[in-house]
């Protein structure tokens, strides 16, 4: 399964849709998630491609993650499944 | 209804083995947070917290003692025996009939668990301590200082996360103040400060890693803490008829639930505990001098706890001072209030206001005299001591200079 298939898939099953009603132009706040929901599926992300991720929920602008759509998400989860697999 | 005094107060923490030096540290602005030293401290994110240092269990208890007490345990009696040798109370006859303690604590022997649990399922060992039980009990530091002083009336623990020490604490001032007992013992405490308990807590992603900065713009997360604090709260004629020494009085308190989220603050709840105890203590906003706030710089509580402060208050909330000692002592999560309300204290008897250390940067969202970095002198008549635990459940208590 690719990246971007496997986000959605956590994405859909945190908001409680299917995987075809996320788009990668959607926000979290659009499908419903808060910051609870982020912090797990953040958590499900981590677990799924054995990587860390550098998000702080009091800071999420500071982390060096970008949370603000779906597409940011997983642009940032390949880039950081290619350093830390690499 | 009877009026209530503190006759005795008692600590340890990461700024110091005892009242006075807790309160020099607060005076000087001092951090007690440093590099944690436990074990596996490697696998952990974070790696900073309010530990406890230069302390040896074995110097202070003897080995049947280790064998029941727990490391909060140890830090609650200690900062019994200081707080009622200060009182000058021993407990016999009637008064030890109607006397108890009631204590705030939030995770129980943690190191306890965190031991045994890594005995029986990483060393495979199928065999553990036979005291396991009694020593991570929620209740045992509370059931020790009964047995250590004699206690014998109402005694119990209350478990309210962050807010635990201050609904304990209302608790023994209410029993004192509708006449169900002279005195009570009130206070609490908290270590958590092993790898289960950092690890669980690095979970939510609400801890800093590099420091703990309430109110300051660049803040982000809390610090933990550990230790305990301790008071003796006694009815003001019994304290009065013994020629006590008197510290503060406990005027008021209330409790409200946000019934809302299980971690997310909310302004309302938050503003009906502080309104609440203002009301309960019969007395204007504006008295109010300086709170110990709950400030546990997190993005979330500063911004939220600052609105709720500026609701009740308008316009005084910019002549108040307002400050959070977590910043120094980090955050001792059940057993935080009753360091805190040590700070209360320092404001109302000595007339010193502790800072909010690690002040950077100012955050419109937080708009009111922090007491940033510096500790400051001020006449304070009044002060509240806030508490918004995790669950939405809110706690303030009302304190007045004794005079």
């Amino acid at each position: 399964m690719e990246i971007k298939d496997k986000v959605i898939e956590i994405i859909a099953e945190q908001a409680v849709l299917e995987p075809s009603d996320v788009t990668m132009d959607s926000t979290l706040d659009e499908l419903g998630i808060d910051s609870l929901g982020l912090v797990e599926s953040i958590f499900a992300i981590e677990e799924a491609f054995d990587i860390s991720v550098p998000f702080n929920a009091n800071a999420p602008q500071e982390s060096d993650f970008d949370i603000s759509s779906v597409a940011s998400i997983v642009a940032g989860i390949e880039k950081l499944v290619a350093e830390q697999k690499a | 209804m009877k009026r209530v005094v503190i006759t005795g107060a008692g600590t340890i923490n990461a700024l110091g083995a005892n009242v006075a030096e807790t309160l020099e540290a607060m005076r000087e602005g001092r951090s007690g947070i440093s590099e944690l030293d436990i074990r596996d401290v490697d696998r952990l994110a974070i790696k900073i917290g309010g530990q406890v240092k230069e302390y040896e269990p074995e110097a202070r208890f003897n080995r049947q003692e280790l064998a029941l007490y727990d490391r909060f345990t140890q830090f609650t009696l200690l900062a019994a025996r200081e707080a009622i040798a200060q009182s000058g109370l021993k407990f016999d006859g009637e008064l030890a009939a109607r006397s108890g303690v009631v204590l705030g604590n939030s995770g129980g022997g943690m190191t306890t668990l965190d031991e045994n649990y890594r005995s029986v399922y990483e060393e495979g060992k199928n065999r553990v301590h036979p005291f396991v039980v009694p020593k991570l009990m929620n209740n045992a530091a509370a059931s020790h200082v009964s047995m250590e002083f004699n206690l014998k009336g109402p005694s119990f623990t209350v478990s309210t996360a962050c807010a635990s020490s201050n609904h304990a604490m209302a608790q023994a001032f209410q029993m004192v103040h509708g006449g169900l007992t002279p005195v009570m013992i009130a206070g609490g405490s908290e270590s958590m400060l092993c790898f289960g308990g950092v690890k669980a807590w690095e979970g939510l992603r609400v801890m800093s890693k590099d420091g703990c900065r309430p109110f300051s713009a660049n803040r982000n997360g809390m610090v933990q803490g550990e230790g305990a604090g301790i008071f003796v709260f006694e009815e003001l004629e019994h304290a009065k008829a013994r020629g006590a020494e008197i510290h503060a009085e406990v005027a008021g308190f209330a409790m409200s639930s946000d019934a809302a989220d299980i971690v997310m603050p909310s302004k309302n709840g938050a503003s009906r505990a502080i309104a609440g105890a203002l009301q309960d203590a019969r007395i204007n906003a504006t008295e109010v001098g300086y709170i110990n706030a709950h400030g546990t710089g997190t993005a979330a509580n500063d911004k939220t706890e600052s609105a709720a402060v500026a609701d009740v208050f308008g316009a005084h909330a910019d002549r108040l001072m307002i400050s959070s000692t977590k910043s120094m002592h980090g955050h001792l999560i059940g057993g935080t209030g009753a360091v805190e309300l040590l700070a209360c204290i320092m404001a109302l008897r000595d007339g010193i206001v502790a800072p909010t250390i690690n002040y950077e940067e100012p955050d419109p969202e937080c708009a009111l005299d922090v007491v940033p970095n510096e500790a400051r002198e001020a006449k304070v008549d009044v002060a509240l001591s806030n508490a918004f635990a995790f669950g939405g459940l809110n706690a303030v208590l009302a304190l007045k200079r004794f005079a």
